[in-house]
């Protein structure tokens, strides 16, 4: 049999999504970003919003995320992409406007923006990655790194007494009035990628039907940074990550 | 002409909205006019005042170190500007809260008893107007038509059954003036 | 149509005209001395006229990146501060500027530094004129005198913002913000539509057409040959405007023996000053820059050549006269005279310290 007899529209059974681009992805072997890039491609393209779409980038190893999905990007400066969200959601009322932040981004620097946007209800969508650590900067401590998890900041792993706590921001976004959808989801099984993807394209259709702020969590691995193969990375994180963020809703109005 | 004006007492007292009326009716009688508040906290309690220039060539400075009015409602406005009267100029107060009285002889003096008139007309809210009254009645700067416009125009609409009581205590004002 | 004339505060006039000059968006957090420009947005509720947005936002630092987002798609946004809020806003309009993007900022100056004082101040034409935030780029800066002047500034800015595509600044002062004069609005005009929005902005960040390519607006750029470029293309901009958008104001100075240059509400102050001095017999005259950047060079330059002296008058220690003596090379004796934390002179100080400076005018 010819390839060309196999290679059939009936016989597709998977492709990359027409709004991913060409560019080579920066991100290191194991790492959830590319997963999510995608996840979010094949939701634009599905709902049939790639022209109205705005993504607000963040600061941290997905700055470079506006490379990837072929949409119009803004890139915020280091953790206000909630408040330009705002701006851009509001002078445009009918765009799908998302942010797209790390832990650092979201829940240390840009704590304020975040919570305040979530606050008012914005009808914009929080794409969060939480891999406990600082990625783009070269394994440092996050708001949400574990405790006893060493990075190059706590090089004896972190220590409650001098670093605080490992933040959940997720039950925190939960409390806000403003928020009608937060989630936590992870992708490092099948099962998973799809339980995100149905996450996202909820969180997408809450925010262009006008119901609040949805933001969705995604657990992840930063192979590099935690020195682990991806494959111990995804043990590691579903012993560790897990046992402090467990996976599932952690609001939901929309479906009442 | 150009009247230099400085209004000055308590905070409370309506030494702001004083001012504006007669920028406003200035503004009606088209001519030029600033009011240049001092501002901030002094605005809850403290002293307040205002400077209002009103002339028919347009303003340059919006700060002045001289007056050629000077309405003060309080014993510390008094001490502040009291020496800040052009010569030849005139200082109005109210004696109420006074205890060291004004003493230039280059300047006419003239006391002015606000306080117990709107004590009289059992209406403490209306003690500015009595005292613009009183300014009018003693310096022709705007005619009363233009401040009775001017204070329309500074009232909120849900005020303006207050007119004719503000228009009571302007007259007040104007009769202690012509004492 | 008769003009319609107004008596109003500076800080209302810069709402009542960025209403009427059609602005898209207004973000900003509460200070003294400049609240009212937000509450009277707010009290005017323009999103049910002209379908202007307006946000109190959390922070200044998180109304700067609105301004930013707004800006990136193409609207004419703006945001209003006092100094320390406006030292805080300082990253963000690193990034509108390095974003080539056009947007408007209004510091009504109070007095510091640190939390200071809310009285007025010049204490900021440093972080106006050279730049502010980090890296090497400039704000057209405007400083209004009256509150007509903060009335058409909004408009000014905002045309200049968009013809160079890069943000302004109103410099003003607490003293203009807080002060009711007449002032003449402009006429009302509709806001842009989304089509205008995106022939006149093709840049604008709007959602993709099928008809273009992504617009993406970053201004991160890891590789040094590239950002040169940009740097050099920023840096091409400001030399044409520099050649093209400097405007002043000069007062008595053609028969001038001696010059005051002071700007905004300061320079009122000293042009009653120099109507007394004229009064008195000194030929003194005044050059009042509008623009602080780009700066009178040429102007300064022509009148030092003239005169015999200069003093220039500011409320700060010291800062303008950098930009004067820069401009004339201390080819004439060039003198400071200010006051500090939040104090304004009087028209009598301004004479007093210049016949001090200047002891021999006065023979």
């Amino acid at each position: 049999m010819d390839n060309n007899d196999i290679i059939r529209p009936e016989n597709k059974v998977y492709c990359r999504p027409a709004l991913l681009t060409d560019n080579t992805m920066h991100y290191c072997p194991g790492c959830s970003h590319g997963v999510v890039h995608k996840l979010i491609a094949e939701i634009v393209e599905e709902l049939g919003l790639q022209e109205r779409t705005i993504g607000i980038a963040p600061v941290g190893c997905a700055v470079f995320a506006y490379n990837y999905v072929d949409i119009d990007w803004i890139e915020a400066a280091h953790g206000r992409a909630p408040a330009i969200a705002t701006a851009v959601k509001r002078l445009q009322p009918d765009r799908m406007v998302f942010t797209y932040q790390g832990d650092g981004d979201l829940a240390a620097i840009g704590t304020c923006e975040s919570i305040h946007a979530a606050n008012r209800g914005e009808n914009i969508v929080i794409v969060f990655i939480n891999n406990g650590i600082y990625g783009m900067t070269g394994g440092q401590m996050a708001p949400t790194t574990l405790e006893g998890m060493v990075t190059s900041t706590t090089p004896y792993g972190r220590r409650i007494d001098l670093n605080g706590y490992p933040l959940k921001i997720g039950p925190i976004f939960a409390m806000l009035e403003g928020t009608c959808y937060v989630t936590r989801q992870s992708v490092h099984t099948p099962a998973n990628v799809r339980k995100t993807k149905a996450a996202l394209k909820k969180a997408f259709q809450n925010s262009m039907a006008g119901l609040g702020t949805s933001v969705v969590e995604v657990v992840s691995t930063c192979s590099s940074g935690w020195k682990m193969t991806p494959a111990e990375s995804n043990k590691w994180m579903e012993e560790n990550m897990f046992a402090h963020y467990p996976l599932g809703d952690l609001k939901n109005t929309t479906d009442q | 002409m150009k009247e230099e004006i400085i209004i000055a007492g308590f905070g409370g007292q309506g030494v702001l909205s004083m001012g504006k009326i007669l920028a406003y009716a200035a503004l009606m009688n088209e001519l030029e006019v600033t009011w240049m508040p001092a501002y901030g906290p002094e605005q809850r309690g403290g002293t307040a005042n205002v400077t209002v220039i009103i002339s028919d060539s347009p303003v340059s400075s919006p700060v002045l170190d001289s007056y050629d009015v000077a309405v003060v409602l309080n014993q510390q406005s008094l001490d502040k500007f009291e020496h800040k009267v052009k010569p030849g100029g005139i200082l109005i107060y109210d004696s109420y809260g006074v205890h060291h009285r004004p003493t230039r002889s280059d300047i006419t003096v003239h006391e002015i008893k606000a306080m117990d008139a709107s004590l009289e007309m059992g209406n403490s809210k209306i003690y500015n107007m009595i005292v613009l009254g009183a300014l009018l009645g003693l310096r022709d700067i705007v005619p009363m038509d233009a401040v009775l416009r001017g204070l329309k125009k500074t009232l909120p609409e849900r005020h303006h059954h207050l007119m004719p009581l503000n228009e009571e205590a302007i007259r007040r004002g104007q009769a202690l003036a012509a004492k | 149509m008769k003009e319609e004339i107004k008596l109003m505060k500076g800080n209302e006039a810069i709402a009542h005209a960025a209403i009427r000059y059609g602005a898209d968006g207004y973000f900003g957090y509460p200070i003294t001395p400049q609240s009212e420009i937000l509450e009277t947005l707010e009290e005017l509720m323009p999103w049910d006229t002209t379908g202007m947005v307006v946000l109190q936002a959390e922070s200044e630092v998180a109304a700067i990146n609105m301004v930013y987002g707004g800006a990136a798609c193409g609207r004419a946004v703006f945001t209003s501060s006092s100094s320390p809020g406006v030292s805080l806003k300082q990253e963000g309009i690193s990034y509108i500027a390095a974003g080539e993007l056009p947007a408007l900022i209004i510091n009504v100056m109070r007095g510091g530094p640190g939390l200071g004082t809310i009285q007025p101040s010049q204490a900021d034409y440093f972080q106006a004129v050279k730049g502010g935030g980090h890296g090497d780029y400039k704000l057209i800066t405007l400083a209004p005198s009256s509150v007509q002047e903060m009335a058409d500034f909004v408009g000014l800015g905002f045309d200049l913002a968009f013809k160079y595509r890069t943000p302004a600044i109103i410099l003003a002062d607490g003293i203009v913000g807080q002060m009711m004069e007449k002032v003449v609005l402009p006429e009302q005009r509709p806001r842009r539509t989304p089509e205008q929005i995106a022939e006149q902005c093709p840049w604008a960040v709007t959602g993709k057409p099928h008809h273009r390519g992504r617009n993406i607006m970053t201004t991160l750029e890891l590789e040094p040959s590239a950002m040169e470029v940009i740097n050099n293309r920023l840096q091409a901009k400001y030399r044409i405007i520099e050649e093209n958008e400097v405007r002043f104001q000069a007062y008595d100075t053609d028969d001038a023996d001696y010059l005051i240059v002071a700007f905004g509400s300061i320079a009122r102050i000293c042009h009653k000053a120099v109507e007394d001095a004229r009064a008195a017999g000194i030929k003194l005259g005044l050059l009042r820059p509008i623009t602080l950047w780009p700066f009178p060079v040429d102007e300064v330059k022509r009148l030092a050549a003239k005169v015999k002296g200069i003093l220039v008058v500011e409320i700060n220690a010291g800062q303008m006269i950098e930009d004067v003596r820069l401009a004339c090379h201390d080819s004439v004796p060039v003198h400071h005279f200010g006051r500090l934390g939040g104090i304004v002179p009087n028209p009598q100080e301004v004479l007093d310290a210049f016949i001090d400076r200047f002891p021999e005018s006065a023979s």
